[in-house]
């Protein structure tokens, strides 16, 4: 069980650096650490897409495509993320979540 | 005999990603947490190798580990001042966290243990860039262009979101 590796494994490994990222995105103050984080989570999802397109469907390639995807949209969502974050540090001179509270009631 | 070299190839990339994703959350200096982040993203592309995914390894490496972090870097240096000892602190959330990880772990790893999974009914071929190539350019062509136009939106959108504010730092 132990010494092949099989499709479960990288679901389990997946699934912990899925849950490793989402305490990163709950539990963080700073919103840069919150946004890494989120790269974390993409990865997990990224390796299930990458072992469940060589398990199951090796000669369709679906899996890697998507996962060539979820790159594209990381990098884009990176980068107007630290723009966004850029652009709230010149209004409030933080960057710590909690004190983001315009749209609070 | 490959099978054992795969076997400890996936259990060493497998600790050192969870190694080093751990050390992001917890480290206290977030720039000692990017770092680790290039190390969590370059063993990953390690764990794309043994799924036979030679080329997202190859991007894996140059998107993540290059693109990705040192944009992070450069976040990091445009915004924090003062101490970075203590830049990237636990909010007082952290056992309400612990509670819904603790839950999607347990309905993942319940999911991935119980699934029946087909076992793989063929090898993946030897050349996977050219397969790649073909079903993007031919099959999924409209994603792919639609991709292209949403980095050109975010390469625009985001020259914008960190321009307008400096204006508006002008006016007043």
């Amino acid at each position: 069980m132990l010494a092949t590796i099989s499709l479960t494994h990288y679901m389990v490994l997946s699934a912990l650096l899925f849950g490793i990222g989402l305490f990163g995105v709950l539990a963080k103050k700073n919103a840069i650490a919150v946004l890494i984080c989120i790269e974390l989570m993409l990865n997990a999802v990224n390796i299930n897409l990458v072992a469940i397109s060589k398990y199951i469907t090796p000669t369709l390639f679906m899996g890697q495509l998507f996962a060539i995807f979820v790159i594209t949209v990381a990098a884009a969502e990176v980068g107007v993320g630290l723009a966004i974050i850029i652009a709230i540090y010149r209004n409030r001179v933080s960057v710590n979540l909690d004190d983001f509270d315009w749209l609070k009631w | 005999m490959e099978g054992i070299w795969m076997t400890a190839a996936f259990y060493l990339l497998a600790a050192i990603i969870l190694g080093s994703a751990l050390l992001v959350v917890l480290l206290k200096n977030i720039v000692h947490s990017v770092l680790w982040l290039a190390v969590c993203f370059v063993a990953m592309a390690g764990l794309f190798l043994t799924l036979d995914a030679d080329f997202l390894a190859a991007v894996q490496v140059l998107v993540y580990a290059g693109a990705v972090c040192i944009m992070v870097v450069f976040g990091i240096m445009l915004i924090q001042r003062g101490d970075m000892g203590s830049t990237n602190l636990f909010n007082n959330q952290t056992k309400a966290a612990a509670g819904v990880v603790a839950l999607v772990l347990a309905v993942c790893g319940y999911l991935a243990a119980t699934t029946p999974w087909a076992s793989p009914a063929a090898a993946v071929p030897e050349n996977t860039v050219e397969s790649i190539a073909e079903i993007m350019l031919s099959k999924y062509v409209i994603p792919f262009e639609v991709a292209a136009i949403l980095l050109l939106v975010a390469l625009v959108g985001a020259i914008f979101l960190a321009k307008e504010v400096k204006a508006d730092a002008r006016n007043d």
